[in-house]
């Protein structure tokens, strides 16, 4: 007999201790010793991040994702994009996320059954089918602690017992009789920077990463039209499967019938890097000295074209040398703490004030007799900035139609830091 | 008939004394259920009760493991919420893997359970075991069976999808009516899950192949995207290699894609890559001249240059202009929105079809969208990065703009860091390299020495790449062997022995130095390169090289194998050159080899020593020695491991391993000549020919597709509103994209314009002389139930792309949009608008059911509740639960595959059509009608009527309806809903039900349209006034023995030849009457059970086969007319 499968056919779910808490499989059964290939990889990559997500063993092919310190290991017999897999099993953690709240074992140790039965619907023969929220919602309440109470009472279950009626609509992510008395839309647009700062405090590399996610709570079948002030702005735009592509093609206007609830409406890109302004500045001074087992660390933060708004959450990183032992450092602002196992220095400052600039100094200690480090390290840092998009993106209006009620509608600005390096 | 409750009632009271009598009881009953099928068709009802008995004690000693015994009495219990509990246990213990099959039996009696959380556990219990207890897991088959006619499409769906998850071979029969009948399913929901059960039957057994791929056809033809995914999968799965079935559908395929859910997408995009490069010419064939002189002309003068532009312009001139297959822009254009998609396999879809189909310069558009990926999870980074590597070899152009976003931090995994440097690497040029060296010189301090080591790799292939830069390259890796950390310094060795052998000459230096390093450095493949450049240039450091080899010889022992061969090498070279100096060394070096453990090194110094110590036995070898050891050796290149990965369809499981994957489909090469580009072009019918061409006229500018989805709004109840909406944005919006795109394709058109109009009108014209074929086939195509089905959606579709017409005519302003873009759209909004069309006929149905239909029934997906019975099943009204478990298993035990199809669905047999109005008595107007035999919606006490009225006059009908029905008394009629109107040309199918009260009166009613009445009757077979009644065998002997005397009715007959094997009695008797066919035990019987529609009484039918010819039939029925009748009716059919 010819055994041609495709796609998934069984997933493992391992944790940090390399313990399998959780298997599922859509077709025949696969022994547990397959993940031992698993394991193998895993100890050769020493770094949990760096465990390759693709393992070819003699007889299957292993695709794994690391979420939340849980491996999502799933078995291939055959060829299939990997994408395709990798992309799913971040759909599956999603949907855990979505309906625990988090996603980590004793979650998911939980929540079996909830779990099996989403896993259950998710995947057919191992080829996706549901995996819209919306969709699952109908099928599979999730959990709430006063859903657990009733259900213990009532006898009633957690599977729903309507029809999901978004399965069958050409609008599958959004289920029917959607029913609200506060009819609210609100969009948050979140912008990270994404800058590689070096050593003189030139821009290497920046870049914008924008996300607008909403929070639809809507009744009936709301038809949205969010336009913006400056739409030639966003570069690169990938959209939810609701979003009528076409139209934004033409008129740069996002027309669509939102799903229920939470989800992300578009990602882009601003790259176009004169347009990036950086809202920080760091002054550093690290060194070594040869022979003294003892170097300087003095760093100061301050803002730079903030635009009239305070930064705040700021919070710096450094990876150590493995050879400083402990840091003797004095914070003007905020305080400090180094781990001497991991290296990690961590400075939590806080608000920005300009009138007074958080600086960092002291002494570092070094391992006696080890050479001097060669490298400084890199360091990393975080903030906010409320109420400001920093590439200037503006949400001009957002219109409804098809409905008669008049909703709440939000907006919400705010900039971060997304991977924000200053190389030292 | 034993039926479970006795049995239940029975065990009750046992089991709430003792969990283990509980398990006792029950396991011996299904244990002797899962014996041999055969076996157990034989027992009796009252066998069997005494056989449970001697057989608890023996269930005891045998013993199951005692700590699932709470479990099974929970299962047991009549409290669903104590099932639930018990299940959840159980699947928390699949989930972590533990063992629990021997709670099958326990498990597979709730199959039936009311409680739909508890039902969806066992699904999910079953699934998992079923294909270890194969015996028990066919006690849940009939459950689904009857799942799948059920009226709900959710149901259906669901059964099909348990019945087909479920690995039992002996149901592949089974399975394969199931999708047969799931896959022509009114609801697209349902034959989605058709399209996904295709591969599991597949992997299954492999010799349903040729069915299945049947199955496939037809549902590729299917025009819903909901659908259209999943078949796509089957597809692939089933038979990858039948391109052919693609033909017909690819432009509605790519019309769709847009619209399928987004794994679908995926599956679609990689078929159509490998299509395309089956039927397509390639699009860079004329650009590859132009290549290779592009190159040139980088670093030639300008005259140079502009000479070869001529004579490439002249050398081009002279072949055929490439011209792209229209339907190669297609799929271009309709997928380059994807790449704006959330899911990276999509993008990543997209980007590989562009890299293998595009035309070279329009390829760039993928870049932007891969660099998007960048930002997502590592492993996608991974992957895209995998990808990115392959691609900016071939195509670096692509990459360069966005060449700082594969720049390197220090978070980065180390996996990423060496990927990223690999693709910094490929895109170096002369212009971009002194960036990159900058940025490698930071990388070269990072603290990852992994990764250090890598980027030296990679400065020492930028430096051979790149000639520019060879010197500065070499000057920073020799400061990089005063590096503290000896790994940087050894790979620095390495990658500079590579750079020195391209210009040995000028280096004596740097060899001096790296003599100097053989006291530091440790790390053995640094050692041996040193070694061996110093060996091969022993010339430019005659000095150095043999107290080089003097130390060496006096460490040679505790050296690794690499650098000790490499010691011998050295040796060997010195002699050959300086024997003054290292005879006595070499001499020493070859006999410590000789002793060393390793016997590749013995054997090396053993073989060295008589190549160059002349010797009397040394052959004439020792001539050539110097010859062979100092020849000039060609510098290695070091080239990127991506290279050539393109071979490897992109973005597949086997280039990321750069290893061909099991079931990996090879990318094909472009054909040389195109093949015929026809083949895809679908026949058009009639209407949308006119409003092509009115289109050509009128360049009116709005889609078919939206339009048409507004036009349908009014029938989706819930959806109308935005769907109206999304129709004006959709038009508004798509005239953004035509003017787009004909900008990109105005070159094309202007050459090929003209003849693909021609092309076009030819192919019309063929087309209509198909389509009046296919009309003339038309009408003995009827017969059968499912050309039925296709024509109904055939015609709706057509009557709603006449409405859609109408508007667009008017709307039509004289505008030049581009001539393939009209041509495809006209192609395209056939299969567009058909996309919708289903859901109409299936919201006519809606309609035609009365608002009373039972609310709760519909309340949820897996409810295959059969115990508001539908109205095939009747049931008597004393066992309610007779038709579970173990009637079940009795139907079960003789599935085999020609009792199947009986079982499975009475409508399959061939439906006849009659007459209910002629078209000359009907003035154009002709009507139909068919027994469906599928239960009528409403009314289980209807017979379900379907009405086929085509309109073949000039004139629009109006307002057709039933009206003043003369009725005997006692029936009634369901009138179907208002047909408002039916346009010229067009056919409407309706359902409408009838109760004949169990007599073959003829209904009689008026036939209304707006101008007419016509008066018609409808007179039913006798055969069609029942619905099939599924029973054991016993059951059948049980009730034949209350309907003797009067209600006997015996007849004999003679088979004629064709009627004498069992598949043709069994056709011809289902197809006289509606029936269903009981499992008999002997050979020559054959057993039919029914039950009339309105009353419910049984009508049982036994057919005997004797010797040869003769046969007797006999026909119990308390309704002796119908009984009468009905033998009449089986033995013309039969005699036929």
């Amino acid at each position: 007999m010819c055994f041609q499968q495709k796609m998934i056919h069984s997933l493992f779910l391992i944790n940090c201790s390399g313990d399998i808490f959780l298997e599922k499989h859509w077709k025949s059964v696969v022994s547990q010793s397959v993940c031992d290939y698993f394991f193998e990889a895993q100890e050769k990559a020493i770094d949990v991040e760096n465990v390759p997500p693709v393992i070819s063993t003699p007889h299957h092919y292993l695709i794994s994702i690391y979420r939340d310190k849980i491996f999502f290991v799933s078995v291939i017999q055959t060829e299939v994009p990997p994408l395709f897999v990798i992309e799913f099993l971040h759909r599956v953690a999603d949907t855990f996320q979505d309906y625990f709240g988090e996603c980590s074992e004793t979650a998911i140790k939980d929540n079996v059954v909830i779990v099996y039965e989403l896993l259950e619907e998710m995947l057919d023969n191992g080829f996706p089918l549901a995996t819209e929220s919306n969709i699952l919602k109908e099928l599979i309440k999730p959990p709430t602690i006063l859903r657990s109470v009733v259900n213990s009472i009532t006898g009633s279950s957690n599977v729903g017992d309507t029809l999901p009626t978004g399965q069958l609509s050409n609008i599958p992510w959004r289920r029917a009789g959607v029913k609200y008395t506060n009819n609210e839309a609100y969009f948050d647009v979140i912008e990270e920077i994404d800058a590689i700062i070096d050593k003189s405090g030139s821009t290497v590399f920046a870049e914008i990463q924008g996300v607008i996610d909403s929070c639809i709570k809507l009744s009936g079948m709301p038809d949205l039209s969010l336009s913006f002030m400056n739409p030639r702005l966003l570069d690169d735009v990938s959209f939810h499967p609701c979003i009528r592509f076409k139209r934004w093609e033409s008129e740069r206007v996002l027309s669509f019938i939102p799903p229920d609830g939470n989800f992300r409406l578009i990602s882009y890109r601003v790259s176009s890097q004169n347009l990036v302004a950086i809202p920080v500045y760091v002054k550093h001074l690290i060194s070594f000295k040869e022979n003294s087992s003892s170097g300087r660390f003095d760093v100061t933060i301050g803002p730079k074209q903030n635009m009239g708004k305070t930064v705040e959450g700021v919070v710096m990183t450094v990876h150590m040398p493995k050879a400083v032992l402990n840091m003797n450092l004095t914070a003007t602002q905020g305080s400090y703490t180094f781990d001497p196992v991991t290296k990690v220095l961590a400075w939590d400052v806080g608000k920005i004030t300009p009138q007074k600039l958080p600086n960092l100094k002291g002494i570092v200690n070094l391992q006696s007799g080890a050479p001097k480090p060669e490298e400084n390290p890199s360091l990393n840092i975080q903030f906010k900035i409320q109420q400001l998009a920093i590439s200037g993106l503006k949400v001009n209006r957002l219109d409804m139609y098809g409905e008669k009620y008049k909703p709440f509608k939000g907006v919400k600005y705010i900039t971060k830091a997304g991977k924000f390096q200053v190389r030292t | 008939m034993l039926s479970l409750p006795p049995v239940q009632k029975l065990l009750r009271p046992k089991s709430v004394v003792g969990s283990d009598v509980a398990k006792e009881v029950t396991s011996p009953v299904l244990a002797t259920e899962a014996g041999p099928p055969t076996c157990y068709s034989a027992l009796r009802a009252d066998e069997l009760r005494p056989l449970a008995a001697p057989k608890d004690e023996g269930a005891a000693s045998t013993g199951q493991p005692p700590r699932h015994d709470d479990l099974k009495e929970m299962l047991d219990s009549n409290k669903d919420s104590l099932k639930l509990e018990a299940m959840k246990r159980i699947v928390a213990m699949i989930a972590w893997g533990k063992n629990a099959s021997d709670l099958f039996p326990a498990v597979v009696k709730n199959v039936a359970c009311k409680n739909i959380e508890v039902k969806k556990l066992v699904y999910v219990y079953l699934v998992r075991y079923a294909e270890e207890q194969q015996d028990l897991a066919l006690l849940s088959i009939s459950t689904f069976q009857r799942g799948l006619k059920d009226p709900n499409q959710l149901i259906r769906a669901s059964a099909l999808r348990v019945l087909s998850s479920i690995r039992v071979p002996i149901i592949v029969p089974i399975m394969m009516l199931a999708i047969k009948e799931a896959a022509s399913d009114m609801s697209p929901y349902v034959r989605k899950t058709a399209a996904h059960a295709i591969p599991k039957l597949y992997s299954l057994d492999s010799d349903q192949k040729d069915q299945l791929i049947e199955v496939i056809e037809k549902l590729l033809a299917d025009k819903t995207t909901l659908v259209a995914g999943s078949v796509v999968m089957a597809f692939e799965e089933v038979c990858p290699e039948r391109i052919d079935l693609i033909h017909k559908n690819y432009r509605k395929l790519c019309n769709l894609l847009i619209d399928v859910e987004e794994w679908g997408q995926v599956v679609i995009i990689n078929m159509l890559t490998r299509y395309a490069r089956t039927q397509f010419l390639s699009p860079n064939q004329n650009e590859s001249l132009l290549e290779e002189s592009a190159e040139k002309a980088f670093y030639g003068s300008e005259e140079e240059d502009t000479k070869d532009a001529k004579a490439e312009a002249a050398s081009l001139a002279k072949r055929k202009p490439y011209v792209m297959d229209p339907d190669h822009r297609l799929l271009l254009r309709n997928t380059k929105p994807l790449l704006q998609s959330r899911n990276a396999a999509v993008v990543m879809a997209v980007a590989q079809l562009y890299f293998h189909l595009a035309p070279k310069a329009e390829v760039g558009v993928i870049a932007k969208a891969l660099v998007r990926l960048l930002r997502s999870h590592s492993e996608v980074q991974y992957v895209v990065l995998q990808n990115v590597a392959t691609m900016s070899i071939k195509r670096r152009g692509m990459f360069e703009p966005y060449l700082k976003s594969f720049y390197i931090r220090s978070t980065d995994p180390t996996q990423i860091k060496i990927l990223k440097l690999e693709v910094l690497t490929n895109l170096a040029n002369e212009t971009n390299i002194s960036t990159i060296l900058r940025e490698f010189q930071t990388y070269i301090r990072s603290m990852d020495k992994d990764f250090v080591a890598a980027t030296i790799q990679a400065i020492g292939r930028c430096a051979t790449n790149i000639g520019k830069v060879r010197d500065t390259c070499l000057n920073g890796l020799v400061q990089l062997l005063s590096n503290r950390d000896e790994l940087v310094v050894a790979e620095s060795v390495v990658v500079i022995k590579k750079l020195l052998q391209m210009q040995p000459a000028q280096h004596s230096e740097i060899i001096k130095h790296m003599a100097k390093l053989t006291d530091n450095i440790q790390v053995p493949m640094a050692r041996a390169s040193i070694l061996w450049l110093i060996g091969e240039y022993c010339e430019h450091v005659p000095k150095i090289a043999p107290d080089v080899l003097r130390k060496m010889a006096k460490s040679f022992t505790n050296e690794e194998d690499i650098v000790k061969l490499q010691v011998i090498n050295l040796a060997a070279k010195l002699y050959l050159t300086n024997s003054k100096q290292s005879k006595l060394l070499t001499q020493y070096v070859l006999n410590l080899a000789k002793y060393d453990q390793n016997y590749d090194i013995r054997d090396r110094a053993r073989f060295i020593r008589q190549l160059i110590v002349p010797t009397e036995k040394s052959g004439a070898l020792n001539k050539y020695a110097k010859k062979l050891f100092l020849a000039q050796k060609p510098a290695p290149i070091l080239e990127s491991s991506f290279k050539d990965r393109d071979h490897f369809q992109l973005g597949s499981l086997s280039h990321l391993l750069n290893a061909k994957a099991v079931g990996y489909q090879e990318l094909p090469d472009w054909p040389d000549e195109a093949p015929d580009p026809s083949v895809r072009n679908v026949e058009v019918p009639e209407w949308t020919k006119c409003t092509s061409r009115e289109k050509r006229k009128d360049k009116v500018e709005k889609p078919f597709y939206s339009d048409s989805e507004g036009e349908s709004g009014p029938t989706e109840s819930a959806d109308s509103e935005p769907e109206s909406d999304s129709e004006e944005s959709g038009s508004s919006s798509s005239s953004g994209t035509s003017s787009s795109s004909s900008e990109e394709e105005d070159e094309e058109e202007e050459e090929g314009g003209s003849e693909e109009q021609s092309e076009d009108k030819e192919g019309e014209e063929e087309e209509e002389e198909k389509r009046k074929k296919k009309k003339e086939k038309g009408g003995p195509r009827k017969a059968s139930p499912r050309s039925v089905g296709s024509e109904e959606e055939e015609e709706a579709e057509g009557k709603k792309v006449k409405k859609a017409a109408g508007p667009q005519g008017k709307k039509g302003h004289a505008e030049t949009s581009s001539e393939e873009a009209s041509a495809s759209e006209s192609s395209s909004s056939g299969s567009d608008s058909g996309t919708e069309a289903p859901t109409v006929v299936e919201a006519k149905r809606r309609k035609v059911i009365p608002s009373s239909k039972a609310g709760p029934k519909e309340i949820s997906l897996l409810d295959l509740d059969d115990f508001t019975p539908p109205p095939p099943q009747p049931v008597p009204s004393s066992s309610i639960i007779s038709t579970s478990l173990v009637t079940d298993l009795e139907g079960l035990t003789l599935t085999d595959t020609s009792l199947a199809p009986a079982l499975l669905s009475p409508a399959f047999g061939a439906v006849r059509t009659y007459e209910l109005l002629h078209r000359m008595a009907g003035e154009g107007l002709s009507v139909e009608y068919c027994f469906s035999r599928r239960p009528f919606p409403g009314d289980p006490h209807m017979v379900a009527v379907q009405i086929q009225i085509s309109n073949n006059t000039d004139a629009e009908v109006k307002s057709l309806r039933v009206s003043e029905p003369k009725l005997l008394a006692g029936m009634r009629i369901q009138e179907f809903p208002e047909i408002e109107s039916l346009a010229p040309g067009d056919t409407a199918s309706v359902v409408m039900g009838i109760d004949f009260c169990d007599s073959t009166q003829a209904a009689n009613f008026q036939l209304c349209t707006h101008t007419r009445h016509f008066y018609v009757s409808i007179q039913p077979p006798v055969g069609e006034l029942m619905a099939p009644v599924f029973m054991s065998e016993n059951e059948f002997r049980k009730e034949q023995g209350k309907l003797t005397g009067m209600s006997e009715i015996t007849e004999k007959l003679t088979l004629p030849e064709k009627c004498r094997s069992d598949h043709a009695i069994v056709q011809q008797v289902t197809s006289a009457a509606n029936v269903g066919r009981v499992p008999c035990g002997a050979d020559n019987e054959y057993r039919f059970a029914a039950k009339t529609v309105t009353s419910g009484s049984l009508v049982l039918i036994t057919l005997e086969w004797r010797e040869g010819a003769a046969a007797q039939l006999t026909v119990n029925s308390e309704k002796m007319v119908i009984g009468t009748m009905l033998v009449k009716d089986i033995i013309q059919a039969l005699a036929q």
